[in-house]
């Protein structure tokens, strides 16, 4: 279970004006500009809920899963993940979760995808039998047979994608993060992930967190959906209480959503 | 221990994936072992000019600073070979890709070392080897058991304190997000002072390189036992001494990682 209570975090940005001699004024004096990521953010999400976590750029979305991922510390709140603080205990935390970043890679460039695989197994210390059975599991699901054994650098993004998502369930996480895993695939990967995220869900009971900006990544994959903007959650329902019986698209169903609370 | 097992273990594996990595680039991998040793060759080369018109500095004889320099050289290369994640960190840190080593169970600092195993830099070795045995060969120092010992510590003692300085360049980089170059005065800048015992120049460097940044410790106060100026046995263990300079370091990274933790981007 993961809950998240009051959870603030700010970030001071340094601010200038366009310009060389005001890139130099900066250099001995520099205004900070507060800007407010998360505010005030609760939430509770249960074993095996599948939740999306959409809002527009900016709006706090990476902050949350870098907070409950463990990378960043809140500057206030409580962050509770299988009953533990992230921060505290990073190790035992993350021995527990899968996170993909979908704008970086985690494989090894230069060397055969089976090889980071292989790296990975040492990281988490998985036992042999699981390493195996887990493999096996996601070569068949994710169709990853004939890609194992070429260099990270030749594969194409979907092709890549689909070994980053097998990389971070090796060691069969409970929880999994995923941060816009769908950028620039094309319809067959993007069909082909969201098949897999929904059956890794059905056979294993992973709690997925999806963040994205691709409403049909929503619609295919989430019951629940977390609209965050500005730092604040705006909304925590399912996806009829966004149509509201509305028959627009859902793009525009949101884009109206986002405009409606002006963020 | 099972878990000092396991970590031996994956470094090792870190190690293996790194060289694999480069042997997909075998003529960059060549000309950069060619390189690294052209390039302290020149600094070899002016050694020798030098002594050919001076027989001596401050009373160290050629052949004595060569194995000086040969030392340091090779502690340098050393750590440069094993610690280069913390040397080219600035990237990591600012690329995000620190981000990914925060979530996966295992320390920092061991993910950090995993992630860059320069080998190209066994071309440096390689010239630190050969001026090494030369000096050794030249020297006319009666070898015994303490003096091998001696020449082990000093690499020993070395290395730790060059990767130690590599820790600290990586720590500041949390706070400044971007390397900096004034560092390098610490760890090229030394290599290449360091060619010379630290006592020539002057005092004031040698208290210095004594009790602020160690290097004295693993080159010119063993270096007076090797060479019999002393007979003091203590001087044999200073070099293991010097590895204190790990403790601030790895003080600082502690910090820098908290401080990443809160920040971040």
């Amino acid at each position: 279970m993961i809950t998240m209570e009051n959870v603030c975090k700010t970030y001071k940005i340094a601010k200038r004006n366009a310009g060389f001699a005001q890139a130099c004024k900066s250099l001995f004096h520099r205004e900070y500009e507060t800007i407010c990521a998360l505010n005030n953010v609760s939430f509770t999400i249960n074993d095996g809920e599948m939740v999306g976590y959409i809002g527009p750029n900016g709006a706090g979305k990476s902050s949350t899963i870098k907070i409950l991922s463990g990378i960043l510390t809140p500057d206030s709140g409580k962050v509770l993940v299988n009953g533990k603080i992230p921060q505290k205990n990073r190790i035992e935390h993350v021995k527990n979760i899968g996170v993909v970043f979908g704008q970086r890679s985690q494989l090894w460039w230069d060397v055969p995808v089976i090889d980071s695989f292989e790296l990975l197994k040492d990281i988490y210390s998985i036992p042999e039998s699981d390493y195996k059975n887990n493999l096996d599991e996601l070569t068949e699901l994710l169709d990853l047979a004939h890609l194992l054994r070429s260099p990270a650098r030749q594969l194409s993004l979907g092709q890549r994608m689909r070994c980053e998502i097998a990389a971070s369930l090796l060691h069969s996480p409970h929880i999994l993060f995923l941060d816009e895993p769908t950028i620039g695939l094309d319809a067959v990967s993007k069909l082909a992930v969201r098949d897999f995220i929904l059956k890794q869900n059905k056979i294993h009971g992973t709690t997925v967190i999806l963040t994205t900006h691709d409403m049909q990544d929503i619609e295919a994959l989430t019951s629940r959906i977390i609209l965050i903007g500005k730092g604040r959650i705006l909304m925590d329902g399912t996806l009829d209480d966004i149509k509201k019986g509305n028959d627009n698209n859902i793009d525009e169903t949101i884009a109206e959503l986002y405009r409606a609370y002006d963020i | 221990m099972n878990k000092k097992k396991s970590s031996i273990k994956l470094y090792i594996h870190y190690i293996s994936i790194n060289i694999r990595c480069m042997m997909q680039y075998k003529s960059s991998f060549f000309l950069n072992v060619t390189g690294q040793f052209l390039v302290s060759f020149t600094v070899f080369l002016s050694m020798f000019f030098m002594f050919k018109r001076f027989s001596s500095v401050e009373g160290f004889t050629y052949s004595e600073v060569l194995l000086c320099f040969s030392t340091i050289l090779l502690d340098f290369s050393l750590a440069e070979m094993f610690a280069r994640g913390f040397d080219s960190f600035s990237v990591m840190v600012r690329g995000g890709d620190f981000d990914r080593i925060l979530v996966r169970p295992r320390g920092e600092i061991m993910q950090v070392l995993g992630s860059k195993f320069e080998l190209t830099r066994i071309g440096r070795m390689l010239q630190a080897i050969m001026m090494f045995i030369y000096g050794i060969m030249a020297s006319g120092i009666t070898w015994n058991f303490s003096g091998i010992l001696t020449i082990v510590f000093m690499i020993i003692g070395g290395t730790v304190v060059f990767s130690a300085l590599f820790l600290i360049y990586a720590s500041i980089c949390f706070f400044t997000l971007d390397g900096l170059e004034f560092m390098n005065i610490f760890t090229d800048g030394a290599k290449e002072f360091g060619q010379y015992p630290t006592a020539i120049y002057g005092k004031k460097i040698l208290l210095f390189t004594t009790f602020v940044i160690p290097y004295s410790l693993f080159q010119y106060y063993p270096l007076l036992f090797l060479t019999g100026r002393s007979g003091n046995i203590l001087l044999m263990f200073l070099p293991l001494g010097a590895c204190w300079f790990i403790i601030p370091a790895l003080m600082l990274w502690k910090f820098g990682v908290r401080h990443y933790k809160s920040s971040g981007s």
